[in-house]
């Protein structure tokens, strides 16, 4: 789960990080009034920042300075509701504007291939960093944390001294480092990332912009619901989560349901491959319905996969491996029963592909059932094909095909 | 020979007294794997009845390894003792840990492998969040089906579980030496290159299928270790070609990051070191037909 830059910095104020001081705005007049209350404090200059969770906003246009109310509420406007590389800005940052004497770069992540942390530092921070670590590698210093020691005071001072960090903003950007890593474990983040992190005119260490990513496997042992944002899920990918289904929506004509990510995954690729010829048809989701594969599960993530309004086919491709295939062949005819006993008569044509454990017995329940809207294709290219066909031209299931 | 898992592997389960736990047990024992004990500390002393075979239950790794001569744990305890049940196997000094267990916060398992490593690296982790490993007609360590496949000469190493199974049905005549399922996590104990040098180095395997998936560049460390070092065929496959950027599919692991990750990169870096890459799982299992016909 990936935070919004305010929801960070106010992780960073739990923990003692100097944040600026401000305030989410989803209004021009919130926003407005926020500035109001700056500038009777004697600090009239605001910047207004866009709240999306990518990167660039800046050269988008999403971050302005405001001298005063009207000009923030006027930012303001101009801001709210622009679309920045796909994403709408629902909410705004009205912050106090620093007086910045240096930018640098701190970030904590996981690096896979090393299987450790490890801290990034630089003096060159406030652009990308890998552009920074490509025209001038120098400047970028890695320094591998061993998740059994942690950051300490003293790994701290090596972090900032190895980004070569000037002497005036060290033990300054040192305590920072430490409370960061404190964000890092005991939030249960994988990215913890501040650029800039920059040094006032008056010589302190605040950090500026903020980037969270929490690690969803954490779920269970920390609060992560309190930043949960409804403005960006998709409707259909809430609902599914909400019936504990792991589905990613993407854009297509066929839903996909499968078992185990991997084949789920490669199922998709699978019709992609197949929808070539057939005009460019796509897989419309990721399903993973997991091992069991019960009616009752069956009969849920065929109800999410039909809901997707562009969904012209479902490709439904099991492997049988500690589950056998005819308990999944029943859990298909009972999911069909069970939508249309809640009044969801399934008339979307399902190409169903079962192979492995019991894989005979499984078709022969799926045959004997008698579904009008099931097709039984016995390999996973031919059932992808057929199901890419289908999506293609309209098709009811078991009808010949007249091509695309 | 096989690797990591041979037909003299003495196994132990932790969390052999769970619903999961118990249930694989008895698919292992079925599958005629040296089941020999399991660690639950309230319930020491008691037995487990595995299908017929009962199998005693001690408190800790280190007791069960001193009684049974155990020299393989399976972990399927749920997230929150999966840290602790790691460190433990490894404080015991077990050759090999193989976490089944899916869902563990990717801090907990960067903690085990460093306490691993610290320990000099005495214990082989495979995992977590992996189907385990199988050397068909010998020993069977975790969930992958027993009764895919029989043994043959071919060695898998995957990041996916269902996938593996797909591709041991597709290639059953032919069978396999072993499959190993490396896991779909961010941070796994043993890597595609692990397996890659161990298959390289068993006389009982001819031909090597490597599966993979989007996120990491594991598939691209692979590849540079295949043209080194590697000398048998090795076919491919990776996963999620349609991924889009920035989602989790599934796997904890398995994520595009900005450009990198990508299912066409990691064919692209397999493909130069000459390894084949197949466009779809059934399309692989041809590849590693003709390459096992010209051996």
């Amino acid at each position: 789960m990936d935070l919004f830059e305010y929801q960070a910095k106010e992780l960073f104020a739990e923990y003692g990080v100097p944040v600026p001081r401000g305030s989410l705005a989803v209004t021009p007049v919130d926003a407005r009034v926020i500035a109001d209350s700056f500038a009777a404090a004697g600090t009239p200059r605001v910047v207004v920042k866009a709240q999306v969770k990518t990167g660039g906003r800046g050269k988008a246009g999403g971050v302005k300075v405001a001298d005063g109310p009207d000009e923030a509420q006027a930012r303001a406007i101009d801001i709210l509701g622009m679309d920045i590389k796909g994403h709408t800005v629902h909410s705004v940052l009205v912050e106090e504007a620093s007086d910045i004497a240096q930018e640098y770069y701190l970030s904590y992540l996981l690096d896979r291939a090393a299987r450790t942390f490890v801290s990034i530092c630089s003096v060159q921070g406030g652009m990308e960093i890998e552009e920074v670590a490509h025209s001038n590698p120098e400047a970028v210093a890695q320094i591998p944390i061993d998740p059994l020691e942690g950051v300490d005071a003293a790994k701290a001072a090596e972090i900032v001294a190895a980004g070569q960090l000037p002497e005036q903003a060290r033990a300054g950007a040192a305590l920072v480092a430490e409370r960061l890593w404190a964000v890092f474990t005991d939030e249960d983040a994988t990215l913890v990332e501040v650029n800039p992190l920059i040094l006032t005119a008056d010589g302190r260490v605040v950090a500026l912009d903020g980037k969270v990513t929490l690690d969803d496997n954490a779920a269970y042992r920390q609060d992560h619901d309190r930043f949960a944002d409804p403005t960006a899920a998709d409707p259909l990918e809430a609902r599914a989560k909400a019936k504990h289904l792991n589905y990613v929506k993407l854009e297509g004509e066929v839903g996909i349901i499968g078992n185990g990510a991997g084949l789920v995954m490669s199922t998709l690729d699978v019709v992609a491959l197949a929808g070539e010829a057939f005009g460019g048809i796509r897989p419309a989701n990721f399903l993973d319905i997991g091992g069991g594969a019960s009616a009752e599960v069956m009969a849920n993530g065929l109800e999410i996969v039909l809901s997707d309004a562009s969904v012209r086919s479902v490709l439904v491709n099991v492997f049988g491996g500690i589950t056998s295939c005819d308990e999944v062949a029943n859990g298909i005819v009972s999911a069909l029963g069970m939508l249309a006993a809640r009044g969801e008569q399934v008339t979307h044509p399902i190409v169903v592909r079962l192979d492995g454990n019991n894989a005979a017995e499984g078709r022969r329940i799926l045959a004997d059932a008698g579904l009008a809207s099931v097709e039984q294709v016995d390999t996973m290219d031919d059932a992808a094909r057929r199901a890419a066909e289908l999506a293609a031209s309209g098709q009811r299931a078991g009808a010949p095909a007249t091509g695309a | 020979m096989a690797i990591f898992l041979t037909g003299e592997s003495r196994i132990l389960i932790q969390g052999i007294t769970g619903s999961e736990g118990s249930k694989h047990g008895r698919r292992m024992v079925a599958a005629g794997t040296k089941v020999v004990g399991g660690t639950n500390p309230r319930k020491a002393g008691q037995t487990v009845d595995l299908g017929g075979t009962q199998v005693p239950v001690f408190g800790t790794v280190a007791e069960t390894m001193a009684a049974t001569g155990a020299d393989v744990s399976v972990v399927f305890v749920p997230p929150a003792g999966t840290k602790s049940a790691v460190m433990e196997a490894i404080d015991a000094q077990i050759p090999l840990v193989i976490v089944i267990t899916e869902g563990i916060p990717v801090h907990d398992t960067a903690y085990f492998w460093a306490y691993a490593s610290a320990h000099g690296n005495a214990t082989r982790i495979v995992g977590p969040n992996c189907p385990g490993v199988a050397s068909p007609g010998k020993s069977n360590a975790g969930i992958i089906p027993a009764d895919i496949t029989t043994e043959g000469r071919i060695g898998l190493v995957s990041k996916s579980g269902t996938l593996t199974y797909q591709m041991m049905y597709e290639l059953r005549d032919i069978g396999f030496s072993t499959a190993v399922g490396i896991g779909g996590d961010p941070v796994i104990g043993t890597t595609h290159i692990d397996c890659l040098q161990a298959f390289q180095e068993d006389p009982e395997t001819d031909a090597i299928v490597m599966i993979g998936e989007i996120g990491g560049d594991a598939e691209e460390r692979a590849a540079a270790y295949i043209e080194q070092r590697v000398t048998k065929p090795v076919v491919a496959y990776v996963a999620g070609f349609t991924a889009p950027e920035g989602k989790t599919m599934g796997h904890a692991g398995a994520i595009v990051s900005g450009s990198s990750g990508t299912a066409q990169a990691k064919k692209e870096a397999l493909e130069k070191v000459g390894v084949r890459v197949g466009r779809t799982p059934s399309g692989t299992a041809l590849l590693v037909r003709e390459v096992m016909r010209s051996h």
